[in-house]
Parts: structure tokens; sequence; C-alpha cells
């Protein structure tokens, strides 16, 4: 019944447009709009729940309270949060370099809005099916280095630089175990497309056939997005908060806004490619496959959650040693073993 | 004549113009990569609108993705006080403009002649990559070899400049 729910809305919409004599450009531009809105909505409801989740997850780790007092059981501390944040007066430092600090929080959020374009919510609710949609992923993703770097430098702050520093090392160095640990899968699928991808796990999940990439992949996204035990961009107890250091009201509502969706995308990259996206497990498609995709994303985020409350930050030799000298060469053998394994099977098959 | 595809082409190419302006005429170094990231960012673009959907993704990778290590040998490389007069200009003009003309002369000059064939549709579906595969690892299989062992020999080497040297016993 809810199957269709979303995917019979648009259709509707589209027929009643179409009914109405509308130029069929402004059908499928009112229609396009209409999906930016769903994604950005979608981003910005799981974003405020995501800060709540996280605040009480760790304050359940601990054995506190965490926040309790807006709302029952603190359930309105991230609106109060986010209303603070809007009425703060916007603060520019004197020496900062004006146009990189001013363009950096507003490129920091626009990349991760991009990548939602490709990811599959449900059955057929993809907002463009990209023929290359692993590598478009990558690829948007990469670019986030050099705003973040841009963010740090503008700021005229030593312990932004530092961080900037810090997140360029660490991008590059767990970028290549990503894309690795992706490339597994996409062998395995043949096929870039992430609703390929998907398809093909309808009997049996990646992370049955692909174990090690899968923990590769959960570690090296970790890292990726910067979340303890990788947390050595910002890290508080060293170098403030890093890039963030010097912004103030909704600058830095944007830079957490874009934390907090790179999250959201690193836990939908690992439900996507290992847990089967939104396949139903043991055929209960009695719930319909975007909730499916939803519980699955809120499971691994759970997961990273328990991670980050649970190690301790690690030091930043020691971070680029384990992506070099451990996650990388892991990842190749993966590939190797793959490979071969795909070439036997076939090898048997006929 | 000014349908959609040319309205986009002429925004991006301007803007891509003014990105690689900027990359010269910036006096701050930094600055200058920044620009140079929008360039390539733009230069993927327009790939795009070339249906040339996996070199832009390979473009933003491998250029866009890796220019922020350019900046930071930028700021390794130069003294943070005088960053603000780090990418300065020459007395050179004339030498400069002379090679300037003589390179867009001939690149001019190689475009016009080149005979042109328009398809009528796209001959390829323009995301498909089973073809870059199949051509990669087939016809072209010798020199995709040949790249990698070079890139091998490049990584062994940066691996090897990079090593500590242990002082000796």
């Amino acid at each position: 019944m809810g199957e269709n729910l979303f995917v019979g809305m648009a259709k509707g919409l589209r027929t009643w447009l179409e009914s109405n004599h509308f130029l069929p450009i402004v059908t499928d531009v009112f229609l396009m709009l209409l999906a930016v809105v769903g994604v950005l909505g979608f981003l910005f409801l799981n974003a405020l729940f995501l800060i709540y989740y996280d605040r009480k997850f760790g304050a359940w780790v601990q054995a506190r309270l965490g926040p309790n007092r807006v709302g029952p059981r603190g359930i309105f501390q991230t609106v109060a949060d986010t209303l603070k944040l809007f009425a703060k007066e916007i603060f520019i430092p004197n020496n900062v370099d004006r146009w990189p600090y001013l363009l950096a929080p507003v490129l920091i959020f626009t990349i991760p809005v991009m990548l939602f374009l490709v990811i599959p919510f449900g059955k057929g609710m993809v907002p463009y099916d990209l023929n290359l949609g692993v590598l478009y992923l990558v690829a948007v993703t990469s670019v986030e280095t050099i705003v973040l770097w841009m963010a740090g430098w503008s700021s005229n702050n030593k312990y932004s630089l530092l961080g900037a520093m810090r997140s360029v090392a660490q991008m590059l160095s767990y970028e290549m175990p990503v894309i690795f640990a992706m490339l597994s899968v996409v062998m395995m699928a043949g096929s870039m497309k992430l609703s390929d991808i998907v398809a093909a796990q309808q009997k049996v999940w990646f992370i049955f056939l692909q174990p090690v990439g899968f923990l590769i992949y959960f570690i090296a996204v970790n890292a990726e997005f910067k979340r303890t035990p990788f947390d050595l961009v910002e890290g508080e107890s060293e170098i403030i908060s890093g890039p963030y250091t010097e912004y103030s009201g909704m600058n830095f509502a944007l830079f957490f806004l874009a934390e907090y969706t790179n999250f959201m995308i690193g836990a939908i990259m690992v439900t996507t490619l290992f847990l089967g996206g939104w396949n139903a497990p043991f055929g209960w498609t009695f719930i319909p496959s975007w909730l499916w995709f939803i519980i699955k994303m809120y499971f691994v985020i759970t997961l990273y959650m328990w991670t980050r409350w649970t190690f301790l930050r690690i030091r930043i030799d020691q971070m680029l040693n384990f992506a070099w000298k451990f996650l990388l060469p892991v990842s190749l053998v993966n590939i190797f073993v793959t490979g071969v394994g795909l070439y036997l099977y076939r090898m048997i098959r006929w | 004549m000014f349908n959609g595809e040319v309205i986009a082409f002429a925004i991006v190419a301007f803007l891509l113009i003014f990105s690689a302006l900027g990359v010269v005429f910036m006096r701050n170094i930094v600055h200058s990569v920044l620009f140079l990231a929008a360039t390539f960012v733009l230069m993927a673009v327009t790939y795009l609108m070339l249906d040339a959907g996996f070199l832009a993704g390979i473009q933003l990778v491998v250029y866009a993705g890796a220019v922020s290590i350019m900046v930071v040998f930028a700021v390794m490389l130069t003294k943070r006080s005088d960053l603000h007069e780090t990418n300065l200009f020459n007395s050179l003009t004339i030498p400069g403009a002379i090679i300037s003309l003589l390179v867009f002369l001939g690149l001019s000059w190689v475009v016009v002649k080149t005979p042109w064939n328009i398809a009528e549709r796209p001959l390829v579906d323009p995301m498909a990559i089973n073809k870059i595969a199949d051509l990669m690892f087939g016809k072209f299989v010798i020199p995709f070899e040949v790249v990698a062992v070079l890139l091998l020999v490049a990584l062994i080497g940066a691996i090897i400049l990079a090593l500590e040297v242990k002082p000796q016993k």
C-alpha cells in the first residue's frame, strides 16, 4: 500500500499537470524542483533528528542524561539551537581572506547535497539514475578537500590552517581505500549505476560476498567524513575546532549541517553498496522499500555512533600509517581475490 | 540558434575563461590555485555538455581533487608573510605576447583545418563506460599497461625519495 506512495504522488502530479495543458518543459522543471525540495526536506529533517539522536546516544553510552529541558525528553533542543544560530551575528574577523572565507561555507554544503542526485531512495525513487553513479560520487566528494582547505586557509588562524592541512592528508589517504572497496562492489555488480548495484543484491547482499570490502569501506568512509576516531581535523582538545574555528552564526551552522549530511551520505552509501539498498530482507515486502532504506540507514548510523562514542581519537601518524600500510594493501588484495573469484565462478557456471 | 545548449555553453565558457584569467592575474598564489580549481571544475562541466561523462568524472577526481595538494605546497614553499605578492609578473611582456599569439594561431589553424564529422545522433550511449573498458583492455592494452608501469615507477621513486635517511653507524 505504502510502496507506491511517493512514486504515485509524482505520477499523479504529472498527469494532472499534463491534463491542464502546461508546456512539457514547465511540467518537467516543476517536478524536478519538487524532487529537489523533497531531497532537501529529507536532508534537513534527518539532520535535525540526527543531531538530537547523536547527543542522546552519546549520553546513553556515557551514562548521563543528555538534552532534557526543551520539549519532552529534550526533543526540541536542536530546533532551539538552530533558531539561536539563525539569530546570531555573523562575525567576520579582521584579517581574513574575505572571498574564500565567505564562499567556503556555501560550497561545503553544496557538495554533499549534490551527492543525493544519484541515491536510490526506494523502488523507482532515484532523482537521476546516472550510468556513472559510483564515479559521480567519488568525483564530487573529491572536490570537498579543496573547499575545506579554503575555509582553513582563509581564516588566517594557525589552528584553522593546521586542521586544513590535516584534512588534506586525511582525505587523500582515505580516498584510495574507499575507491577500491567501491570497485570490488562494482566488479561484482558489473555496473556503476547505483540502481543496478541495488538490483544485483536482490538475493544476496554484498556484505556476505564482500565482508572484507565492507569492513574497509566502513572504516575508510568514517575517516573520509571525519568522525571519531578519525576527527583529527577538528580535534577540539588540540586545535579548537580546526577549519571551523573562526566561523560563527549561520556560517558555522552550514559547516555543521554539511558534516551531518556527509555522515548521512556515508550511511546511505554503506546501505546501498553492501546492505542491499531498498531491498527487503527475507521477502518482507509488507514494509515499503523506502522505509526499508531508512531503517537500514539508521542501523548503519547507529553503528557509526557506537564507534564514535567507543573509540578514542588516534594520532595523525597512526592514522596515515593505518591508511597506507594496512587498508590500502588489504583493499588491493581484496580486489585481486574478487577478480579471481569472479573468473572462477564464471568458469564453473559454464 | 539560441537554444538552451548554446546559452549554457556561453555561460560556462565565459566563467571558464574568467577563472583561467584569474589564475594568471591573481597576485596571491593561493588565489591563483583556487581559480585553477574552479577552472578544472568548469572544464568538467564542458566535458559533460559534450556527452563525455566518464571524462568529466576523471577530470574532477584527478585535477580538481588533487589541486588541493598544490595549494598545500604553494603555502609550504612560500613565506607566509609575503603571500600577497607571490605570483608576480615579469618584464618579458613582448616575448610572452608573441609566444601566446603563435600558440593561439597554431591552435586556430588546427581547429579550422580539421574536417569535423558531425553525427546526426550520439554514436554510443554517452554515459556508457563499457566501450571505454573494451578498448582499454582490448585494442589499447599495451599502452595501458605501459602507463601502469610508468605510474608504478613514479610511485616507487617517490617512496625512495621520501624515505628517511638513517644515520650511518
